[in-house]
């Protein structure tokens, strides 16, 4: 049986549920009628002890192991999830919810300002990774879960995982934050910034109300996704995929693609504006922005883990990493450590930047799949 | 080191159940292993490998992926009650900073190493006026990961150099039973082929005034 038949008799669930009353943000504004769209893979046990939350980054969504429904492409996280994987639905009741202000089902700019029946756009609030979070836990309660055996995340899904551990300890067994970290550097707002400014040059972004004009600010978006996916990647991995290529025999003496690596990131802007939401993007990268985990415990990383001495946690990073490099991995570390949480951290070697979370890197499956079976016989499950 | 473990059945004598102990160069964790099954301590470790850290996270240890010489600063002072760095000291770059670091971090170390004062190693460099290769130090001199190897007197006096009160000695000898020593003596300094030494900061409270009796002195 191979894995894809294996996947096929896989329990799948999943919808969106609408969260009861509303939801208090951050920011002190209060959000009413939020949805949540969500899957699930496997089914909950009898004493509602294997659920686990795979928290996606900023551009996934809640299909980790199963097509995406525009794309038709395989789950962002197939390799990860699925039977046999680190996450095994033969076991693992695994939940992943599309984050608040995204745009694949749940609540976000794109979506209709109850007040008015038209898209939020910029009157949508802005959002923060603890109000992920916060939807997130309405959204695991909705579903019978106290406790989660474990919550999953890389990068953006990183920085969830890390305020779950802040906020809703007591609701965690096991965590793991991958490629991650406990706030946003100068650098990423940096890059963030750029992005941005892309999307709103886009004279098809009309101040934010595009949806309600008809129209779409894909230029932008597309420039914002062609810089952000440089940074997912690293120098090497680059160099190795396209070096100096060119895409046909000889230079154009003008501004076509005339190397492969300008006509990879054009494909890439090109593919992502058809499954994204430029306003979503907006309002995602400012969460991200937002993020800093130890000033919402007085600037001490430590004592926003106080709570969570008994989460047994795994932290892992990638050394060619340049977005989340090794050393936030290892501030995160030594927070968890002070906080006398048991923590393992591992730094794979790996020339493919950021992104080598999503890729097929062996050691990262052995560790997370070493990590959650001692997890699992210590929380009891078969 | 196979041939050493005889340092774990000593370690484990030494360790009060229920410590908090931290594993520096824990390797795949097999002792960190052991010492959870049967102290019951609360263990965690560092390894430079992330080959032994992802044996480590099978075992459900918690195990960081860590250099001694660089990434003790990873735990907050007093966290826990021993740092065990077994058969390490003499490969780290800076012996004296990672030995002051572990008491840093602990009440006591535990610190095994070769003699390079025991007979053989004398002699061979003696007679052979070569750099000796013995079972204890098998490797020849441009392979070896020992940079800084000593012998007991060098390590008693390192240990008093920085205040540190040396609680118990061992001798270590592959497949026999560890032998306490006083290691002062300097008969001891041409006999021990390995040693292991119980270390504790001068702040820390004196053996007499543990409760539990389970260290080194009792036996």
């Amino acid at each position: 049986m191979n894995a894809l038949d294996a996947m096929h008799r896989v329990e799948t669930g999943g919808g969106v549920a609408r969260l009861p009353g509303a939801l208090a943000l951050e920011s002190g504004e209060r959000l009413g009628d939020v949805d949540v769209a969500y899957k699930t893979y496997g089914r909950l046990n009898a004493d509602r002890s294997n659920a686990v939350l795979v928290c996606h980054a900023l551009t996934g969504d809640q299909h980790v192991a199963s097509p995406h429904p525009q794309s038709g492409k395989p789950g962002w996280w197939a390799r990860m999830v699925g039977p046999g994987r680190p996450l095994d639905p033969q076991r693992h009741f695994i939940i992943c919810s599309n984050v608040l202000g995204g745009c694949m089902g749940s609540t976000g700019p794109s979506s209709p300002d109850p007040a008015t029946g038209r898209p939020y756009g910029l009157t949508f609030p802005v959002i923060t990774i603890a109000d992920m979070v916060r939807a997130q836990a309405m959204l695991v309660s909705s579903l019978g879960v106290e406790t989660l055996f474990a919550v999953v995340g890389g990068s953006m899904g990183g920085m969830q995982v890390l305020q779950w551990a802040a906020d809703y300890p007591e609701r965690l067994f096991s965590a793991v934050c991958i490629a991650s970290a406990a706030r946003h550097s100068a650098q990423n707002i940096a890059f963030h910034e750029v992005g941005r400014q892309a999307i709103m040059a886009d004279p098809d972004w009309c101040g934010g109300d595009y949806l309600k004009l008809g129209v779409r600010p894909e230029k932008g978006l597309a420039v914002a996704r062609m810089a952000a996916h440089i940074t997912y990647l690293s120098e090497p991995a680059l160099q190795r995929k396209f070096g100096r290529e060119l895409q046909r025999d000889g230079l154009s003496w003008g501004f076509d693609a005339d190397f492969q690596v300008e006509s990879y990131l054009r494909h890439q802007g090109a593919a992502f504006v058809d499954r994204f939401d430029a306003n979503a993007y907006l309002y995602i990268t400012r969460a991200m922005d937002y993020f800093d985990l130890a000033a919402q415990a007085g600037g001490v990383l430590a004592k926003a883990f106080d709570r969570a001495s008994k989460v047994r946690f795994c932290v892992l990073s990638f050394t060619s990493d340049w977005l989340y490099p090794t050393a936030e991995s290892r501030a995160i570390t030594r927070a968890l450590n002070a906080a006398g949480a048991p923590t393992s951290f591992v730094e794979i070697k790996s020339d493919r930047g950021h992104d080598a979370f999503l890729l097929d890197e062996p050691v990262m499956e052995e560790a997370l799949k070493g990590f959650l079976a001692a997890a699992a016989a210590a929380r009891g499950l078969a | 080191m196979s041939e050493f473990r005889e340092d774990f059945r000593e370690i484990l004598r030494l360790v009060r159940p229920g410590a908090r102990v931290l594993d520096v160069g824990c390797g795949e964790g097999a002792l960190l292993d052991l010492l959870q099954r049967e102290k019951g301590v609360d263990g965690r470790g560092i390894e430079i490998s992330a080959e032994g850290v992802a044996a480590c996270l099978v075992k459900g240890l918690a195990v960081m992926q860590g250099d001694a010489d660089r990434d003790l600063a990873e735990f907050p002072a007093h966290s826990f009650d021993y740092a065990i760095l077994s058969q390490t000291l003499q490969a780290v770059r800076e012996p004296r900073k990672v030995l002051s670091d572990l008491v840093r971090l602990a009440d006591r170390a535990i610190v095994s190493l070769p003699n390079f004062g025991y007979w053989r190693v004398r002699l061979a460099l003696l007679a052979r006026g070569r750099m000796p290769e013995t079972r204890a130090l098998p490797d020849p001199w441009w392979a070896t990961a020992n940079i800084h190897l000593c012998t007991l007197r060098d390590f008693t006096a390192l240990s008093e150099d920085l205040g540190l009160r040396i609680e118990a000695a061992a001798a270590l000898e592959a497949g026999k039973p560890a032998r306490p020593i006083d290691p002062s003596r300097p008969l001891e300094n041409w006999r021990a082929e390995a040693a292991l030494f119980l270390l504790a900061r001068p702040s820390a409270r004196s053996m007499e005034a543990d409760a539990e009796g389970d260290l080194f002195a009792k036996s």
